[in-house]
């Protein structure tokens, strides 16, 4: 297994990157304190793991093999668009239904909101 | 030199896998096994793509695509859920 060309060895690092940023979102996930850092966490860190390896198998693809897949790109346009939008539904639910915040936190703007109406 | 960066990138997102599996498992709500499930979706998606790349196929590209839709499907049905109590709600008889 050579590496002869280098915009493979870019492709498989770029794959490594995001790995190594799906750990660190899994890391975040254990050791945040509430929902809403949770989430923080876990939408922004691994959508930016994902994208990462998705653009790293793109790259692969399409050196290695001349394919440029369609779908790949169609793939990395999906979890782009959807992947936050997930996370706010999520953390819409879990305010609606009176999940707590963290001791530490220090503001809670929407809490006079939702006692208005 | 490639094989081994990818198997290692296996064994990390294997182990982040693990790591989210304790978040759904102790989660102390309900949004928080969503939002872990949700994260795990897509780290299967991510270690589909390595599949992909490590054996030199790419049959597996549509099944990326696939469990991004499922995944968010899922998630958005189960936020709808705690939110409040339906799925689908019903149009009022009249």
């Amino acid at each position: 297994m050579n590496v002869s060309l280098p915009i493979e060895a870019i492709a498989v690092i770029l794959i490594f990157i995001g790995t190594v940023f799906a750990f660190l979102s899994a890391i975040g996930l254990i050791r945040l304190p509430d929902v809403y850092t949770r989430s923080h966490a876990a939408s922004k860190s691994a959508t930016l793991g994902v994208l990462c390896v998705l653009f790293g198998t793109l790259l692969y693809f399409w050196i290695t093999e001349g394919v440029f897949s369609v779908r790949l790109l169609l793939g990395i346009f999906f979890v782009f668009l959807t992947a936050p939008v997930a996370a706010h539904v999520i953390c819409r639910a879990a305010y609606r239904s009176n999940v707590e915040l963290a001791e530490e936190s220090v503001q809670d703007d929407l809490k006079k909101v939702m006692q208005e109406k | 030199m490639v094989e081994l960066i990818l198997m290692s990138s296996l064994f990390l997102l294997i182990l982040s896998i693990l790591l989210t599996l304790y978040r759904v498992i102790k989660g102390p709500s309900m949004p928080d096994r969503v939002q872990a499930l949700d994260a795990i979706g897509i780290n299967l998606l991510a270690g589909v793509a390595i599949f992909a790349v490590l054996l030199r196929t790419s049959a597996f590209l549509e099944i990326i695509l696939l469990i991004g839709i499922l995944s968010f499907v899922g998630t958005v049905a189960f936020a709808r859920f705690i939110e409040r109590g339906v799925v689908i709600e019903r149009k009022p008889a009249d």
